[in-house]
Formats: C-alpha cells, sequence, structure tokens
C-alpha cells in the first residue's frame, strides 16, 4: 500500500481578527480582539448579542477577485472560503492557469451551515413574498454544501477530488484528515484543504435558542469569549475561514516548496451519542480513543508535546475536555503540555474552528511563539484541580513548537485530532 | 430613451458576466450574449434582472428568450421602455 508523507506548504485565514496569515500572526501575539456587539443581535432579542465576524475590505477582495465575484458574490461562508483558499494556494507557491485543469491536486472545503448565512434572507424573502423569479442564477450555487469549494474552485481550475465535507464544529480538522489520508494513499499530489462559516442572524440566532452562547458581556463584547474562565457562561459564535495545501512529501520538495509542517497522524470518530455522548455533549471515552488513536498513528509519546490547541469554546465543556487530554496523554499532571485556543480572540467560529485554529497553530510552530489564553480572569478550579496553572499561558511566550496537537469536538457526538511536527530542513 | 444610450448602459451591465473583457472594446449589435461574449447561460437570468431593475421594467419569459444579440436585447428593452 502507498504510504506517502503528508506535509502542509501553504497557509490562508479570514478570521474575525485578522484578514490574511500574516496579520492573524500579529493580531495572535498582540491579543486582538474580532468580538463585536451587534445591533441587529439586539432587536431581534437575542440573549447573545455579541459575535466574531471578520472585516474585509473591498481592497482585500480585489487582491484575489474578479470583479463577478467582487460585486455578485454574497454568502460570507463562500466569500471567506474562497479568499483563504486562494491566499494558502499562492502561499504554497502555486499558481492557476485559465486554461489549464490540475489534474494532480483537488481540494476539500467543508462548511456548516452554509445555507444559513444572512446573505440568504434575500433569497426567503423573495420566495415568501412570491417573487422567486428575481432570484437569479446564484441562490442554489449559494446555498449549497459545496458551493464554497464551486466557488473556490471556479478560480483554481483544480481536476482531482473535490468534496466539501460537513460534520458540525470537527469540519475543519477533519477536512485536513480527509485530505492526509488522500495523499497518504497516492489519489493525487496536492490537497488544498480547509473549511467555512458564515454569519448572521440565522445561524446566530438559532445558537442563541439553545442557550450555550454567552449572554453576559453584550457591554463588553471583547470579554464575552473566555475559555477555561471560571466565569464562562457559554462561547461567542463567530465566522470565517481556514485553509491549507497538503502536498505529498515527495511532491513539495520536488518542487523547492517551503514546508510547514508534517501531518504525523490523525484520527476521527464518533461517540455514537451513547455513554455520555449526546446531540451537543462528547462522549469523553470516545473523545481520549480519539486523542490516543492520532498520538499512536504519529508514533509520537506524550512527553514530545509542546503545544495542544483545544477546542475550548468556553462553555461548561472546557473542564471535561482538560481532563480528557490528561487522560490522553497518560495523566501525568507535572508532564502536561501548554494548552491554548485563540478562540478568546475569534469566538467559536463553527465548522471555520477548526482549520482557522489549525493555521493558528502553524503560524505559532513556524514562528516559534505560543500565543495567549486572553479574557481569563480566573481559571476554573476544576481545571487547576487536574494540570498545572502554567501551562494555561495567558500571554505571549517565545517558545519553540515541534510537536503540536489539536482536537475538535462537534455536534452529533463527532471527534477529531491531528498531531503536527514542524519542519526542519535536512 | 434613444439605443444609443441603452446600448452604453447595457454594456456596463454584462461586462461583470463577461470573463474576457477586451471582447467589449469592439461590441456591435450582432454579438451574441452567450457564443461570442462566452457569457455563461445561466447569467442571462441575472442579466435579465439587473436590466429589469435598472429600467424599472418586466421582461417576460418569452422575451428572454429572443434576448440572443445585443441588437436584439436593446430592441426589447427599448420597446419595454416606450411601453411605461
Amino acid at each position: 500500500m502507498i504510504n506517502n508523507r503528508v506535509v502542509i506548504t501553504g497557509i490562508g485565514v479570514v478570521a474575525p481578527n485578522a484578514v490574511g496569515a500574516a496579520d492573524f500572526e500579529k493580531a495572535l501575539k498582540e491579543g486582538r480582539s474580532g468580538i463585536r456587539f451587534f445591533e441587529e443581535s439586539q432587536a431581534l432579542n437575542f440573549r447573545c448579542q455579541i459575535a466574531g465576524k471578520p472585516l474585509i475590505t473591498e481592497n482585500y477582495k480585489a487582491l484575489y477577485f474578479n470583479d463577478y465575484y467582487q460585486n455578485k458574490l454574497d454568502n460570507n461562508a463562500i466569500i471567506y472560503a474562497c479568499l483563504a483558499g486562494f491566499e494558502a494556494w499562492e502561499n504554497a507557491g502555486l499558481t492557476h492557469n485559465q486554461d489549464q485543469i490540475d489534474f494532480d491536486s483537488g481540494m476539500i472545503i467543508g462548511s456548516g451551515a452554509l445555507g444559513l448565512d444572512g446573505s440568504n434572507h434575500a433569497v426567503f424573502s423573495k420566495i415568501l413574498a412570491g417573487n422567486n423569479k428575481r432570484l437569479g442564477s446564484r441562490a442554489i450555487p449559494e446555498s449549497m454544501s459545496s458551493g464554497a469549494a464551486a466557488y473556490l474552485n471556479k478560480i483554481l481550475g483544480l481536476g482531482n477530488r473535490i468534496l466539501s465535507n460537513s460534520s458540525a464544529c470537527i469540519t475543519g480538522t477533519e477536512s485536513i484528515l480527509l485530505g492526509y489520508e488522500y495523499l497518504k494513499l497516492g489519489k493525487a499530489k496536492r490537497m488544498l484543504c480547509g473549511s467555512t462559516e458564515g454569519d448572521g442572524i440565522f445561524i446566530w440566532g438559532a445558537f442563541d435558542a439553545m442557550r450555550i452562547l454567552a449572554s453576559d458581556s453584550n457591554k463588553d463584547p471583547t470579554n464575552g469569549s473566555r475559555p477555561m474562565c471560571v466565569s464562562s457562561v457559554g462561547f461567542v459564535p463567530g465566522s470565517g475561514s481556514g485553509a491549507m495545501v497538503l502536498e505529498t512529501l515527495e511532491s513539495a520538495q520536488s518542487r523547492g516548496a517551503k514546508i510547514y509542517a508534517e501531518i504525523l497522524g490523525a484520527d476521527v470518530n464518533s461517540g455514537g451519542l451513547r455513554d455520555g455522548g449526546s446531540m451537543t455533549a462528547p462522549n469523553s471515552n470516545a473523545v481520549v480513543h480519539c486523542m490516543k488513536n492520532s498520538l499512536r498513528e504519529a508514533k509520537v509519546a506524550s512527553n514530545e508535546i509542546d503545544l495542544i490547541n483545544g477546542h475550548l469554546t468556553g462553555t461548561k465543556g472546557d473542564s471535561t475536555e482538560i481532563k480528557n487530554w490528561k487522560k490522553a496523554l497518560g495523566g501525568a499532571q507535572d508532564k502536561f503540555p501548554l494548552i491554548n485556543t485563540p478562540k478568546s480572540m475569534i469566538g467559536h467560529c463553527i465548522a471555520g474552528a477548526g482549520s482557522i485554529e489549525l493555521v493558528a497553530t502553524l503560524i505559532q510552530m513556524e514562528k516559534s511563539f505560543v500565543h495567549g489564553n486572553y479574557n481569563i480572569k480566573k481559571v476554573n478550579p476544576d481545571i487547576t484541580a487536574e494540570i498545572p496553572l502554567e501551562r494555561i499561558p495567558m500571554k505571549t511566550l517565545q517558545k519553540e513548537i515541534n510537536t503540536a496537537i489539536k482536537a475538535n469536538f462537534g455536534f452529533g457526538d463527532l471527534n477529531c485530532s491531528i498531531v503536527l511536527r514542524k519542519w526542519k530542513d535536512g | 430613451m434613444d439605443k444609443n444610450t441603452i446600448q452604453e448602459q447595457l454594456k456596463e451591465i454584462i461586462a461583470v458576466y463577461v470573463p474576457e473583457k477586451e471582447i467589449l472594446d469592439n461590441l456591435t449589435l450582432e454579438y451574441d450574449l452567450i457564443n461570442d461574449l462566452k457569457i455563461n447561460s445561466a447569467h442571462i437570468v441575472d442579466i435579465v434582472l439587473d436590466v429589469e431593475e435598472k429600467y424599472d421594467i418586466m421582461i417576460e419569459d418569452d422575451a428572454i428568450m429572443q434576448m440572443g444579440t445585443i441588437g436584439q436585447a436593446i430592441d426589447i428593452i427599448h420597446g419595454k421602455v416606450l411601453e411605461k
């Protein structure tokens, strides 16, 4: 069986606190918040009236888009994915051609609730008013689950597998796992992988109804997202997209590409909505199983891990997650690695979370730092009962990161874990 | 409104749907929207919506089928504007 080594050669990101990988690096280091108050959420009586939404200028769009994409594309999730995906492709040193199809490259761009993006307001209103005739040709492509990949591929012209996975909050990590497995099998040379989530009243309002969002910070938005803090009352919804170019080591080396990291192992599983697992909460046994499997495949021992990039949304689940990490890593309190999540700055970007957060991990590996977990007044004592306080950095540290593990957990009792190692030439 | 004005305005409306902008430089009435201007056929309905909004007119489905060339599109728009 072919068993290619798989590396990452390009990154791109559209996040609530920064657009583009270079600005995202600055934002992570300085703890810049992308969480804002939204008047419409207040007018509609949402309990949580804050959210993280990328601020994209027309000038930034013009860097990547032709006039049709710039002026006509409405769906935010698709716009974010096209910008992040195109950035990652260019960052990998790859080009595209109007007339040629690249059969060696494919893409996996997942999405969560693409049809619930705020831009669909106009579609629903026209249909309800008996004016469906006035919809135009974009209503379906911009609301189909494969829409982000379809629009992105109109730009790039890739001819290998084009897939759009959808797995709630593991969508992003899973898209990377799927690309990694596909390349290992030798089915393509390169896969552009990532995920996206849009925003607006439909997504936010529906999550708000579940009473799982942070409703205590409408007057203080930037302090709303507080993963691991004793006062966390829920997550802050976010949106955006992360993307990366995965490539066989052979392909990357043959074209002299810059390599960020190697994917050493990955695992995805489900807790079966049994044994403590449900639609909204993960089965801890399955979580630990998933983390351990990824480490086993990676042949990485717990004490080699320099950084955990957690799921850590700012809900009751945070302390359970820490317990699960500890269990998966062998249970030794004093050897627990550093752990962080960018969610204090960007909120929980739902299906976009895994890919955006993996881009954050890759940037920290490349630039040798660990960004802070901001907004923590006091760490939840259930967490400090498990791990030493100093393993939760609250400001940016300079540190070499060689090996990192990343996990996300999603509705439907889904788990995904990925192990990365920084690439060193030679 | 004369047909020359409509032609200039129509050129602006369709530009965003034309993949190769150079073709617009030598636009003539005989140019076919799909075959010569390479507009994706799905966008004909978008162009009709943009035109309806611009001129505050309604173009029926059978008229859309007759909008093959720039000249035919101008005639249809011109007729609808006169009816207003």
